[in-house]
């Protein structure tokens, strides 16, 4: 199976690179894929369930409804994940953050340190178990009142919230 | 002065009064109900033996509640924060620090007015809802508490400098914008509001059972219309000329009682409106039956909104309110001048420290692609269930392919004048970045016009979908405290060259260095 993981980590890398093409974005850690693909699965495994208990049931032809149903949800646990993981990234810079992520629809925020009020650093059991952090910044702003960006390191997350925190401390001086 | 201010630092209870107040709203609320009920239901031919010994059970539950709430509610003030108690099975304490509180609003509701007490609301910034208020508090006490928040805020914050020709609280403040009975009636006609009109079917379909007779049985209408036929002679209109007339006056009452409800309410809410500048900010005082008191700190103003009507615009008349983290009743934004003429605005904006745009300003409109991909889009929207629509009638027969073709019809023309919405507003819309200030102008029939201080942006957001992609514009969401600001359909460069220098102006002040 190495060849086909190989394969399906391949494929989308080109039609990614289009998107990423000149970009100055630190990408996130590679782990971030995992946890995107586990949650899509935890997702997807309702809808699975049903189709299997459909099959069974045998009300429609055999294959009619496992066959798509699965064919999508594994597009979706498998495929899916790359993009969204490669269609994220972020840039820090001496007074400012960017966030960026969406495949379909962009988003592309800049948030200056000097407007942060608080920093969060989060870990979701599925982050925890794969050694990952979000990093939380909230605004007073009434959109955007908290700029999340998922995927980073442990000491990665807590280093950035470091400096972070320090700069705000030193400017508010 | 700071004497006198100096509280006692013991637990102090609300006003006694204030449990009074309480027992007659909480009677009025679930009383009034209940004897409307007993009236509706007949029960009230059982006499007045049933109905006194249960009003008078009802009076002295709501007294009970209402001395319990009473007597287990204590407020602090101490040294750096007001310290709230309550509660008897489960008590709550809160604590809040003078720091923190932003704002102090007294409300006076009719019944408490009558008391001459007031609702005291310590406005945090925490988002409306969780915010602390104490309910009753004698004028005097309210005034008290008012002034010893604004003296203790005051111990750590440097005072913020009054601008020249200030007075301080206390004397006569210059009043900035005020409105007398003739112009509160006049802002009243452009009120025209049809909400009563629905407001009173509702009812009558609500408490039809209270009527006499079934309101929604047309036969017994008709019935009652031939037999009191005679009745209408003397209007000298028979047949279909009566018929006519009746139509014509059935309108004009409904649009009396819209242009009545208009008037009364906006008498209620802004009889005696006055705005001044006192030294600590921006005081507003309002209402008829309901009269409220808001002092709104200059600092604390993000940005600007300039609204109009469709109608009211023709004679010049346009409302400013301020955007703040602070609610105004159920308003997101303060009104601060809500009917005036430009040049009664002038003055307000520029006190708050911003400016209006003057013709020197550089406009840029939204690009010509999203012009031409709004109006594809609406005609898309609706043309392809129109055209669905059609298709199905052309197979229906009868009353249904009638209906159906309306349908279709219907989706047509709302497509299409939702295109022609497009097509028109995109040239009335527009965004200016000017100095320290930003400006995004839209609308159409009735134009608003947003003033934003490029430093007080939290956060810039740049989104693109599919189609804004690939045709290479995007839209702007400022992240805007207590407020929404975006632009739509700004070419790629241009958004992120206003991006780029709305947060270095941004980056440059910390949040901290604001004034404030």
């Amino acid at each position: 199976m190495p060849g086909a993981a190989y394969y399906l980590y391949k494929t989308p890398m080109d039609e990614v690179s289009k998107v990423r093409a000149g970009s100055e974005l630190t990408p996130l850690h590679p782990n971030h894929v995992k946890v995107l693909r586990l949650q899509a699965a935890i997702f997807a495994l309702p809808f699975a369930v049903a189709a299997f208990v459909l099959e069974v049931v045998g009300v429609l032809p055999t294959g009619a409804v496992i066959v798509p149903i699965l064919a999508l949800l594994a597009w979706l646990v498998v495929w899916m994940p790359i993009r969204r993981h490669y269609a994220r990234g972020f840039q820090i810079a001496a007074d400012r953050l960017r966030v960026v992520r969406g495949i379909l629809f962009r988003s592309d925020t800049v948030v200056p340190f000097s407007r942060v009020q608080h920093i969060d650093v989060s870990r979701g059991p599925i982050e925890r178990y794969y050694g990952l952090s979000t990093l939380v910044l909230h605004t007073a702003g009434t959109h955007n009142s908290s700029i999340i960006l998922p995927g980073l390191g442990e000491q990665e997350a807590l280093a950035m919230r470091e400096a972070i925190r320090e700069k705000i401390a030193s400017a508010a001086q | 002065m700071n004497e006198a201010l100096l509280p006692a630092d013991e637990p102090k209870r609300t006003d006694p009064r204030g449990f009074v107040v309480m027992a007659l709203t909480a009677m009025l609320r679930g009383g009034l109900p209940a004897f409307a009920g007993l009236v509706g239901t007949g029960a009230i031919g059982m006499g007045l033996i049933v109905l006194l010994p249960a009003m008078a059970a009802l009076l002295s539950i709501s007294m009970g509640v209402a001395w319990l709430k009473w007597r287990h509610l204590t407020y602090t003030t101490g040294h750096d924060s007001i310290r709230v108690e309550r509660g008897l099975l489960s008590r709550h304490a809160r604590a809040v620090p003078y720091d923190r509180i932003q704002d102090v609003g007294l409300e006076q509701k009719l019944l408490p007015r009558l008391f001459g007490l007031a609702e005291v609301k310590f406005e945090t910034g925490a988002g409306g809802k969780d915010e602390l208020s104490l309910t009753y508090l004698s004028l005097e006490e309210a005034d008290r508490l008012r002034e010893l928040v604004k003296e203790r805020k005051s111990l750590d914050v440097t005072p913020e400098v009054a601008p020249e020709g200030v007075v301080p609280d206390g004397s006569a403040a210059p009043v900035l914008f005020a409105m007398d009975n003739r112009r509160v009636m006049t802002f009243g006609l452009f009120e025209f509001s049809l909400v009563i009109f629905a407001v009173l079917l509702g009812a009558a379909q609500q408490f039809d059972f209270l009527l006499p007779f079934d309101p929604w049985n047309w036969e017994r209408w008709a019935e009652f219309a031939t037999s009191h036929r005679h009745d209408f002679d003397w209007l000298g209109a028979t047949g279909r000329f009566g018929a006519v007339l009746a139509v014509v006056f059935g309108f004009l009452a409904v649009a009396g009682a819209g242009v009545l409800t208009g008037v009364a309410r906006t008498f209620a809410r802004e009889y005696g409106f006055t705005l001044e500048r006192t030294a600590k900010g921006f005081r507003r005082r309002r209402g008829l039956f309901t009269r409220t008191d808001v002092v709104m700190p200059v600092h604390r103003v993000q940005a600007l909104k300039i609204a109009t009507g469709a109608l009211r615009r023709r004679f010049g008349w346009h409302g400013l309110s301020f955007v703040s983290l602070a609610q105004d009743a159920k308003a997101a934004n303060h009104a601060v001048v809500p009917f005036a003429q430009m040049d009664e605005i002038a003055p307000v904006v520029e006190a708050a420290g911003f400016e209006l745009p003057d013709n020197g300003v550089a406009w840029h409109r939204a690009s010509r692609r999203y012009r031409i991909d709004s109006v594809i889009r609406s005609i898309v929207a609706f043309g392809v269930p129109a055209t669905a629509a059609a298709g199905i009638a052309l197979l229906l027969s009868g009353g249904n392919a009638v209906s159906t073709s309306a349908t279709a019809i219907g989706l047509a023309l709302l497509g299409f004048v939702l295109a022609v919405r497009h097509w028109f507003v995109w040239r009335h819309t527009r965004h200016a970045l000017d100095g320290p200030q930003l400006f995004v102008q839209h609308g159409w029939l009735a134009p608003r016009l947003d003033i934003a201080s490029q430093v007080k942006i939290q956060s810039v957001e740049i989104v693109q979908g599919p189609i804004a992609r690939h045709r290479g514009y995007a839209g702007i969401k400022f992240g805007l405290a207590g407020g929404t600001l975006e632009m739509h359909g700004v070419p790629l460069e241009e958004a992120c060259g206003i991006r780029q220098a709305v947060i270095d102006s941004a980056a440059a002040v910390d949040f901290s260095a604001l004034p404030r």
